[in-house]
């Protein structure tokens, strides 16, 4: 398990490549990927993330963990940056490794759905007019309950 | 106790964190003398469900006992990922 709490950008093929090459007998590797996307109406210039710095490790170690618990899992890698993102900038990845791809996708999905509502990140937009905290939303507190 | 602020609590107090000599039974306790303080503290405190608070780095609630807890982190619903 490798846990990267970073303001550095990561570079996806060669996270990918370093996790699937220090698998023993996995036979499915699933990988996720957030991106900076735009606002509805284009004019986002940069996303700003803050995090608790210890808490974060602490909490995305404890979801890992689970997941590790719940599925047969090889290994799980999380990275997540904080700081200032571009438009197009990678914010996080995940990757799970299983025997079966059923193990690796779940266990992609949970890991996804806690470090939303459960890692202590806070995303701000800024545009031309100024900075707006991101609003968590409804669904992504109900997307705990399917587990 | 070490009290920690992120995210528009941040900025509404005006600090990332201090320290905070209080006899506070619980999380609730501890918010109700904040509020009392200043303005900025009632602004940031006013709504109690837009509120999240860790415990010495762990999710808890308000209703919490702060007995042997070192550090109190106030902040928005989270929105990593």
């Amino acid at each position: 398990m490798r846990i990267a709490v970073q303001t550095a950008a990561f570079d996806l093929g060669d996270e990918a490549n370093a996790f699937a090459a220090g698998l023993d007998g996995a036979g499915a590797v699933v990988t996720f990927t957030g991106v900076v996307r735009d606002l509805p109406g284009g004019g986002l210039q940069a996303m700003e993330i803050e995090h608790y710095p210890g808490m974060t490790e602490k909490a995305i170690t404890e979801i890992a963990t689970q997941a590790a618990t719940r599925w047969a899992l090889g290994d799980v890698l999380v990275i997540h940056r904080h700081g200032r993102l571009a438009l197009g900038e990678m914010i996080m990845m995940v990757a799970t490794a299983a025997s079966h791809r059923k193990d690796a996708f779940e266990a992609a999905e949970y890991l996804m759905d806690y470090l939303k509502s459960r890692a202590p990140f806070w995303k701000r937009e800024i545009t031309a007019e100024g900075a707006d905290w991101v609003a968590a939303k409804d669904a992504d507190e109900d997307a705990l309950e399917r587990w | 106790m070490e009290v920690l602020y992120f995210a528009w609590v941040r900025e509404r107090i005006g600090l990332p964190r201090e320290t905070v000599e209080t006899d506070a039974a619980t999380v609730a306790d501890l918010v109700e003398e904040l509020r009392a303080r200043e303005d900025r503290y009632a602004a940031a405190f006013a709504d109690l469900s837009a509120l999240r608070v860790a415990l010495d780095q762990d999710l808890s609630d308000f209703d919490a006992p702060l007995a042997g807890v070192r550090e109190v982190a106030f902040f928005p619903p989270m929105t990593g990922g």
